[in-house]
């Protein structure tokens, strides 16, 4: 391979690509979390995403119908989990894994007919003068709006946590829902709309997947993607920033696999695809070692049942 | 406006507990009904090809069998665990490092037609689940690090470890290049217990595990001390059980039961070391715990319905060319079932009636 300027906005471009599924699931995750809900159906809500963008656009053409379906069918498996959890009050680790299980398993059902079809991807958003830049151009104003969204979400996300109404009454039912409830705070509700957003975001991160970064479908082609995302939360101390930061970071590490042999690391490939899931573990081990779990949500996980 | 309302019960009923599985499974058929509807396809005929069908010949009866030994031997491990409150959710990845190691020794001694060779692969299976099993305990106790996760992501290694071994080290060096093994030397086999079925020995050491661990979980100290441990860990605490200890026993069991699991699966059904050995039965056995309500009897009815669940799939798709991917849906459906119907056990429903203005 040769290292030319483009090379290298080449493959921060691809890292920018395995990121940013990571970083719309995991900032939906952590809105979840701070409001006390643990949802480890994440991957199986990005699974659904996937595979019902990719069946909306090739059946319809529209890009904009195939994001929204995705964000809507996330948003239905994510209620499924809230009626079971918040209404019903089910084990929150065993529902989330029946949801992904169940989502692999549709996912597949629905993808039946669509293996083997191309899709262009999503248009890349080019703006003019900027995107001819050299590398500048290329890694920063190339790609789709996605992306965009994405990094937007990250600020976004810490507004509304730390500088909005709203973002204080979440964190309350998180930390405190029983303290919340007594104040008047509908708990239950708030959760379920937290819960949403989660499953609405998981669904957005299977549609870049399927629409932008490997634009087809496969079966289970979200690779644990959204066991990543879960981790990623815990390794940013439920902090957004923390969270692009670590989308990132676990981007680069993806990458390194795909241009592994290229940069002429004479290592087996399935060592070096191994390396996200390594990393994951080493750096949640880092992470519980300083922070033994002090900053996550108090109440995060834990059943909330109003007698009245 | 009409209301449903959770009234919690003065006791958990033991009723319900005994109900609540059998509620699952009629919503399930249910579902099922209305999903081969929605297909085009008949909807009894669909529940006969997938759930009654795959069982009428002695052969599929002995299938039903092959398929519900690993559920039913990972499902008790994990059960146990489950019952402490420890989640090893990665027994896939124990189970696929089972067949590595147990099945490596097979490899390592073809052409040995010693007694010896299966004993000592059924050792190395176990061994190698626990190993890996051992890691995220071994992280839980040290670290405190969510073994839900840590064992989740060692399953994915689990594979790619298993794909460059087929591919590398364990590739069979007369064949065509497949990324597959020799195929294992008669020594190195369950022997077949029943003529003109696969049913093989590890159905009956399946058996005999279940039943050790069901004396074991009802009269002996360590069953007593998961059972308070998992549910009053302040009980647990003051009378001094360790809770690590517990993290170790039931990671290292459920990781010997897995890995074991995984050994008996390629010494048995498959007969080789191939890409794929598991149709997910390591996830699959969460339910299988789940829906025997963590007891071994119970695990032993549900092992056999979600074995059942995978030969449906694989006859639906032979005759109705449905998708095989159908059984994970099902398997999906009943947990989900299963968990609703469990909230009946510590409260009742109630339908309230009220004015829309209302406040709740």
């Amino acid at each position: 391979m040769d290292f030319t300027l483009d090379t290298y906005s080449l493959i921060i471009v691809t890292i920018i690509g395995a990121a940013t599924p990571l970083l719309l699931a995991a900032l939906g995750e952590l809105i979840n979390e701070k409001a006390g809900v643990l949802n480890l159906g994440l991957e199986g809500m990005m699974i659904v995403g996937a595979v019902v963008a990719f069946f909306t656009v090739t059946s319809t053409g529209s890009a904009i119908l195939g994001v929204l379906a995705a964000i809507l069918s996330g948003m239905a498996m994510a209620l499924v989990f809230s009626f079971l959890t918040l209404s019903l009050q089910s084990n929150q680790v065993a529902t989330g894994l029946a949801l992904t299980i169940f989502g692999i398993g549709l996912s597949s059902l629905i993808g039946k007919s669509l293996v083997g079809i191309a899709y262009e991807g999503l248009p890349k958003l080019d703006i003019p003068y900027l995107t001819d830049l050299p590398f500048i151009g290329n890694v920063l104003f190339s790609h789709d709006i996605l992306v965009y969204f994405s990094i937007f979400m990250v600020f976004a996300t810490t507004y509304f946590l730390n500088k909005t109404k709203s973002g204080l009454v979440l964190r309350a039912v998180g930390e405190s829902h029983d303290a919340a409830h007594s104040i008047g705070y509908p708990v239950i509700k708030i959760r379920y709309m937290a819960a949403l957003y989660g499953g609405a975001m998981s669904g957005l991160a299977g549609a870049y997947l399927s629409l932008s970064y490997s634009p087809m479908w496969a079966d289970n082609m979200t690779a644990g993607r959204g066991w990543i995302a879960l981790a990623l939360v815990v390794f940013a101390m439920w902090m957004p920033s923390r969270v692009l930061m670590g989308a990132y970071m676990f981007g680069g590490i993806t990458i390194l696999q795909l241009h592994g042999q290229g940069l002429g690391l004479d290592v087996p490939s399935e060592f070096l695809s191994m390396l996200p899931y390594l990393a994951t573990i080493v750096v949640l081990v880092l992470i519980s070692r300083q922070a033994q779990n002090n900053f996550a949500p108090a109440c995060l996980g834990k059943p909330f049942y109003s007698s009245h | 406006m009409m209301q449903l309302k959770l009234e919690a019960r003065s006791m958990a009923s033991t009723k319900m507990t005994y109900l609540s599985p059998i509620l699952a499974v009629v919503l399930t058929l249910i579902s099922g009904m209305i999903l081969f509807a929605s297909m085009g396809h008949s909807p009894l005929e669909g529940l006969y090809v997938f759930f009654v069908e795959p069982i009428t010949s002695v052969y599929g009866l002995g299938e039903l069998a092959v398929k519900a030994t690993p559920l039913i031997l990972i499902a008790v491990g994990l059960a146990i665990g489950f019952k402490a409150n420890v989640w090893n959710i990665g027994a896939e990845g124990q189970l696929v490092m089972g067949a590595i190691v147990g099945g490596g020794l097979a490899l390592f001694f073809h052409e040995s037609d010693s007694a010896w060779v299966l004993p000592l692969m059924l050792i190395g299976g176990m061994l190698g689940g626990m190993a890996w099993a051992a890691i995220p305990a071994f992280l839980k106790t040290r670290f405190n690090t969510s073994e839900i996760l840590t064992s989740l992501m060692l399953t994915y290694v689990a594979i790619l470890l298993l794909n460059f071994m087929v591919n590398g080290p364990y590739r069979d060096p007369t064949g065509y290049n497949f990324p597959e093994s020799r195929m294992f030397a008669e020594s190195a086999l369950l022997p077949i217990l029943l003529e003109g079925t696969r049913l093989n020995l590890g159905s009956l050491i399946t058996l005999l595990i279940l039943a050790a661990l069901w004396v074991m979980l009802s009269r002996t100290i360590i069953g007593f001390q998961v059972h308070v441990v998992g549910q009053a860990p302040n009980a647990a605490q003051y009378a001094g059980f360790n809770h690590k200890k517990i993290v170790w026993f039931t990671f290292l069991l459920g990781g010997a039961l897995a890995g074991l699991a995984g050994l008996m699966e390629v010494a048995g059904p498959i007969g080789q070391l191939l890409p794929t050995i598991s149709p997910g039965y390591g996830f699959t056995a969460i339910i299988v715990a789940f829906l025997g309500r963590l007891h071994p009897v119970g695990i032993l009815l549900a092992g056999l319905l979600m074995a059942l669940s995978y030969l449906g799939g694989e006859t639906a798709q032979i005759e109705m060319g449905l998708p095989i991917a159908l059984t994970g849906v099902f398997q999906g459906l009943l947990l989900f079932f299963l968990l609703a119907a469990d909230v009946l056990i510590l409260y009742r429903l109630k339908l309230t009636f009220k004015s829309a203005q209302g406040v709740n």
